[in-house]
C-alpha cells in the first residue's frame, strides 16, 4: 500500500470509529450497568436505570450519539516506534475527528482560549487531545478514544501531600470528591486514580486509569486491594444513578501510579460518567485493525 | 399514572410538589444554559424569549439543519450546579416555573424557588436520545452566535421526563439531604480503609 492510501485508510478507521464510540458504550461498561442495574432496590434509582437503558437502545435503533455531550476528544495512543505513519496520526486524527462531527453529527465542544470562540468542528489548539506513548519494536499502534462531557470532566481535581498525610490522605481526597462533585456527575461513576510525585503526572495517570477494563484491577496486590476497598467504600455510601441515591455508587476503582519524590505524595482523580463512551482499537501497519472494546464489530 | 405538568405552569400547579415525586411536562422547554444566564443576569441583555410559565432545561443539545428549520439529534441535561450563582435572579426576572437539569443546585436556587413559586427538576443525566424522542419539534432559535450549545432552543415537548423533583416551593433540597447522608456515612468508611494502608512505615 501507498503511503497516501494508508494515510486514507487511517482516517476512514478512525472517522468510523469515534462516530461509532459516541453511539455505543463498550462492553465492560455495558455488562457492569446490567449488574448494577439487576442489584439496584430502590424505586426512584429504578427509575432511572430504566431511562438509562431505554435511552441506550434508542441511540442504537435511531444511529444517534447516547449523550448529547460528546466531548473534547481524546487519543491516547500507545505507538509502536515502527509504526509507519507516526509523522501522520495528528493530521490524521484532526481529520477523523472533523469528519466524525459532520457523520455522527457530534455536539462542538472545542472552544478557543482567550478568543472565547467554539470552533465548530471539534478540533483547535491541541485539540483533539494527544497523549503519546512510545512502544519499542513494534510496528503498529494503539488507540484508546475517549469522549468525556463536561459534567464529568468537572470533578477532575489533583492535591500534593505530604508524606505524613500517607495513602489516608489519597482516600480521603477520593471520598471528598465523590461525595461532593461526583453526585452531580452522572453516576455510576467509573473512578480513576492517580498517584505520583507531582501533579501533572497524578492527573494524567488518573485518566490513563478510566481506560483499564472494568473488572481489571491493579498488578500490584496492595494497589489492587486499595481498589477493592475504596470501590467497595464508595457502594457503601450508595450515591446510586444519578446521585438519587441507591444500592451502589461506582461502576470501578482503578489506581494508576508511578514513584515518587520522598517528600510528596500527589494524588489526582478523574471521573468517568456511566455513559462512557471509550473505545480502544489496534491498527497494524498494513492498515488491518481490531476493535477491543467493542467486540464483533466492524466499521 | 403520570403527573404532567403543562405550559403555561402556573404557582398552584407546582406548589403541591414534593422533592422525589416524578412528573412529565407538556408544553414549551427552552435550553438555557451558561451563557444566557451570564448575558441576562450578569450583562443585563434582554431574553429574546418570554419564559413566564414555562419551563428551561440546562442542556446543549446537537442539532441537525431539517430544510428551513432544524431537529433534534440529541438533547440531555448538563450539570446544573454552574448556573447556580445566577439561577435565583434568573427566576426572579423571567417568572420560569420549571428549571430542569441534572444534578442538585444549592441555596440560592432554593431561596428563589421558594420566593417566586418554582422546581427544580432532574432528567436523568447522559439519557439524551430518550429526551430527543420527547420534543415534537423546534420552533426557534434565539442568540445563535453562542453557538449550537449555548443558543437558546425553543422546543415543544410531549411527555417529556422522567423529571425528578429535587427543589420544590417549601425550602426542601433532595440532592442536599442525600449528600448530607452520604457525609454522614463517609467518615466511619474513610476511618476503616485506612487502617490498612498504612503502606508508609
Amino acid at each position: 500500500m501507498q503511503r497516501d492510501d494508508m494515510v486514507t485508510a487511517m482516517t476512514d478507521i478512525m472517522a468510523n470509529f469515534t462516530n461509532y464510540l459516541g453511539k455505543h458504550l463498550p462492553d465492560d461498561i455495558m455488562a457492569k450497568l446490567g449488574q448494577l442495574r439487576s442489584a439496584e432496590e430502590k424505586p426512584l434509582a429504578k427509575v432511572v436505570y430504566d431511562s438509562m437503558f431505554e435511552n441506550l437502545a434508542q441511540a442504537d435503533a435511531l444511529d444517534r450519539p447516547c449523550c448529547q455531550d460528546t466531548g473534547v476528544i481524546q487519543f491516547f495512543i500507545k505507538a509502536g516506534a515502527d509504526f509507519p505513519l507516526l509523522s501522520d496520526v495528528r493530521e490524521i486524527l484532526d481529520e477523523a475527528v472533523r469528519r466524525a462531527t459532520r457523520a455522527a453529527p457530534l455536539r462542538h465542544n472545542a472552544v478557543e482560549i482567550f478568543e472565547e470562540k467554539n470552533t465548530g468542528n471539534n478540533t483547535g489548539e491541541r485539540i483533539p487531545w494527544i497523549d503519546w506513548e512510545i512502544v519499542p519494536n513494534d510496528s503498529g499502534i494503539h488507540l484508546d478514544v475517549y469522549m468525556a462531557g463536561g459534567g464529568c470532566s468537572l470533578p477532575g481535581q489533583g492535591k500534593t501531600l505530604m508524606p505524613a498525610a500517607g495513602y489516608e490522605g489519597v482516600v480521603q481526597f477520593v471520598f471528598d470528591v465523590m461525595t461532593s462533585y461526583g453526585v452531580n456527575a452522572c453516576p455510576p461513576l467509573l473512578v480513576g486514580i492517580g498517584i505520583g510525585g507531582s501533579i501533572e503526572v497524578a492527573a494524567n495517570l488518573s485518566k490513563k486509569a478510566l481506560f483499564r477494563p472494568i473488572g481489571s484491577r491493579h498488578p500490584d496486590p496492595r494497589g489492587a486491594e486499595m481498589e477493592r476497598l475504596i470501590e467497595d467504600g464508595l457502594n457503601e455510601i450508595g450515591i446510586g444513578p444519578q446521585g438519587v441515591s441507591g444500592t451502589d455508587s461506582v461502576m470501578g476503582v482503578h489506581i494508576e501510579k508511578a514513584a515518587r519524590h520522598p517528600s510528596t505524595i500527589s494524588v489526582a482523580v478523574s471521573v468517568g460518567c456511566w455513559a462512557h463512551r471509550r473505545g480502544a482499537i489496534r491498527i497494524n501497519a498494513d492498515m488491518s485493525y481490531e476493535i477491543l472494546s467493542h467486540k464483533g464489530v466492524t466499521l | 399514572m403520570n403527573k404532567i405538568l403543562k405550559t403555561p405552569i402556573q404557582s398552584e400547579d407546582v406548589e403541591n410538589l414534593k422533592i422525589g415525586d416524578i412528573v412529565f411536562l407538556d408544553g414549551y422547554l427552552v435550553t438555557c444554559r451558561d451563557m444566557a444566564h451570564r448575558r441576562l443576569i450578569d450583562m443585563g441583555m434582554e431574553l429574546p424569549v418570554e419564559l413566564e410559565g414555562l419551563a428551561i432545561l440546562h442542556a446543549g443539545p446537537i442539532v441537525a439543519k431539517d430544510g428551513d428549520g432544524w431537529k433534534i439529534v440529541s438533547i440531555g441535561p448538563t450539570t446544573s450546579m454552574r448556573m447556580e450563582v445566577h439561577e435565583k435572579e434568573f427566576i426572579r426576572q423571567t417568572g420560569v416555573k420549571l428549571v430542569v437539569g441534572k444534578g442538585g443546585m444549592g441555596p440560592e436556587t432554593v431561596a428563589g424557588c421558594a420566593a417566586h413559586k418554582a422546581v427544580h427538576a432532574v432528567f436523568p443525566g447522559g439519557c439524551a436520545v430518550l429526551a430527543a424522542s420527547r420534543v415534537e419539534k423546534i420552533e426557534r432559535v434565539e442568540w445563535l452566535d453562542l453557538g449550537m450549545p449555548e443558543a437558546l432552543w425553543v422546543t415543544k415537548v410531549k411527555n417529556f421526563g422522567p423529571l425528578i423533583i429535587s427543589i420544590d416551593t417549601h425550602g426542601n433540597n433532595l440532592f442536599d439531604r442525600n449528600k448530607a447522608i452520604y457525609n454522614e456515612r463517609k467518615g466511619p468508611i474513610v476511618e476503616k480503609i485506612c487502617e490498612q494502608v498504612k503502606f508508609i512505615k
